[in-house]
């Protein structure tokens, strides 16, 4: 089996809606492990699981979740359930299979940084993972896991949902504090971030949905084991989103370091009508395109990191040979352009003229220097954005540039 | 007018409760937009300029002030879409409806858009009709939503 479900271990066998339920399968355990602890021993398990953010980046959960704790005053923390990236469906499964598990995870980390107000930001498609949450936080306030004088330990949680209205670029931390703010979703300068200052230019620690769900699990069976799980970058599971021209397209639980291919074939049974795989978009729209050669490749951050993108999503798209490179990343770039904010001109004006040169390819019209054009233009779209999307979405492009040269090469008039 | 200060009683006169209550308006209302007046209403609750009610309204693509039909249609295509014959499911919807993405057909009944992807890639192709996700669809599949869609309201 190279399945390992820790996350989705409950799906299908809890009543989403019913906290009894959930607690009847050792939901709320790893809260009442960590409020017996002094919440800087919460912390240091949380360090010793070397666990990184499940939203993409992948980075080491532990330094924000410090920096927070070391904030005095008023606080925040958001659960990023804004999963807008194409591909992805697993926050949107884990809100709607075992919602009590993100509830849980934002609890113990309201105990181990003291913050006493929570939101979940959720995007405004997912109407029914949104009603399930609200529901659930008035099941934890009647059993008196939120509100005030939480265990009779003297401190205080509640949780609010906020709902998007259709804006990937919230999905982005400081686009989506505005967002909370009632403002239009168009990100900030960093530094500083968002623990020094966030949503009302007060501390705030974002948290990926997936990343929320793991702190119960590390609790409970402590960081050092938590840590054995997986690679030595990257520990514990990955939920990943398979889709695209699989046979059998779906979640799936893995521990970090199994191969892209076992994904693919052992657990997605392989290309729909056994078709050839012409390309794998890891990620999302964000991420790179791999040919079929790279498959062995394993899933873990350090071996992401080489494509610059948010590739730590888990979401891997399987397209066959009917297709072509091109049909591909064009369809990523008029997403892009449709979801820039506006607010930097790198991203802003980039991604049309992306557009256009793809289109001189399609249509057999590009000439050598447009290829030298469309890389470069990439590359300063990359370095110079404002905020992530812009420093993510060109990850295709130069990815493709790298692995698909000759398609280019193909369609260029000499 | 009742149905106005209801919902607007609901929220805190803070500007962080705009996005919120701008959804709820729109959708209360089987246009699914948010009118000038209510623009009016909004910005006077929360004391804020009526510029900025709009500024957000406008970058919100799920946010519309203009009126559009009874349902909205919206058909992902996202590449994991795409690759599942996604350009099938927006060919027949046009087909079917006659209109193409944005637009609203003449009886009022329907607006076509093409969406942003609605996490559903398990089961693309998908659509979405108001709040209801269609999923695995085939051209026969959509052609029976719509008819459905239309005895519901003959």
């Amino acid at each position: 089996m190279i399945e390992m479900k820790v996350i989705s271990k409950r799906f299908g066998k809890v009543d989403p809606l019913s906290i009894d339920s959930y607690i009847k399968h050792d939901g709320y355990k790893g809260l009442e492990k960590a409020i017996s602890n002094h919440p800087s021993h919460i912390i240091d398990e949380v360090e010793k699981s070397k666990i990184r953010g499940r939203g993409g980046a992948g980075f080491p959960t532990y330094i924000k979740v410090r920096a927070l704790s070391k904030e005095a005053g008023k606080k925040y923390i958001v659960c990023n359930a804004d999963e807008g990236e194409p591909g992805n469906f697993k926050d949107r499964m884990i809100m709607e299979n075992d919602p009590h598990s993100v509830i849980e995870g934002m609890i113990i980390m309201a105990y181990a940084t003291g913050a006493e107000q929570g939101y979940i930001y959720i995007r405004g498609e997912y109407q029914i993972a949104m009603n399930i949450m609200k529901e659930t936080i008035k099941q934890a306030k009647d059993k008196g896991f939120l509100g005030k004088n939480i265990f009779n330990k003297g401190f205080n949680f509640e949780i609010e949902i906020r709902s998007g209205a259709g804006s990937y670029v919230c999905g982005e931390e400081f686009s989506l504090i505005e967002s909370i703010e009632g403002k239009p979703g168009r990100s900030r300068t960093k530094p500083p971030f968002p623990t020094e200052k966030g949503i009302h230019n007060l501390p705030t620690l974002i948290n990926n949905v997936e990343t929320f769900a793991n702190f119960p699990y590390i609790i409970t069976i402590g960081g050092d084991k938590f840590a054995q799980i997986g690679t030595n970058s990257s520990t514990g599971t990955k939920l990943i989103s398979l889709s695209g021209n699989v046979k059998k397209k779906g979640l799936y639980e893995v521990p970090f370091g199994t191969s892209i291919r076992d994904v693919i074939f052992k657990l997605g049974k392989g290309v729909k009508d056994d078709r050839k795989i012409k390309m794998v978009q890891l990620g999302g729209a964000s991420g790179p395109i791999i040919p079929e050669y790279m498959l062995d490749m394993s899933i873990d951050f350090d071996r992401f990191e080489n494509f610059d993108s948010k590739t730590g999503t888990g979401a891997i798209i399987v397209i066959d040979d009917r297709f072509d490179i091109f049909d591909i990343l064009l369809t990523n770039m008029k997403f892009f352009v449709h979801q820039s904010c506006g607010k930097c001109a790198p991203c802003r004006e980039g991604h049309i003229q992306i557009v256009n040169l793809l289109n001189k390819f399609i249509n057999h019209r590009a000439t050598e220097k447009d290829l030298m054009s469309l890389e470069n233009l990439a590359n300063v779209i990359q370095q110079t954005s404002l905020c992530g999307l812009g420093q993510t979405s060109m990850t295709s492009i130069i990815s493709s540039l790298r692995y698909f040269r000759d398609d280019y090469f193909a369609k260029v008039r000499y | 007018m009742n149905q106005i200060k209801e919902i607007l009683n609901k929220y805190p006169k803070e500007e962080e409760y705009l996005i919120e209550i701008l959804l709820e308006f729109q959708a209360s209302k089987k246009n699914h937009y948010i009118s000038s007046e209510d623009v009016s209403v909004i910005s006077k609750y929360l004391n804020i300029p009526e510029s900025q009610v709009c500024s957000v309204i406008s970058f919100y693509t799920m946010l519309s002030m203009s009126p559009k039909g009874k349902y909205v249609i919206q058909v992902c295509h996202d590449v994991p879409c795409f690759v599942n014959s996604a350009n099938n499911i927006y060919d027949k919807l046009v087909e079917e409806l006659g209109v193409e993405d944005g637009e609203t057909t003449e009886d009022k009944l329907f607006t076509l858009e093409i969406t942003e992807c609605l996490g559903r890639c398990n089961e693309s192709p998908v659509m979405r009709v108001n709040d209801k996700v269609f999923v695995n669809l085939t051209p026969a599949k959509v052609e029976k939503i719509i008819n459905d869609l239309r005895g519901e309201n003959k």
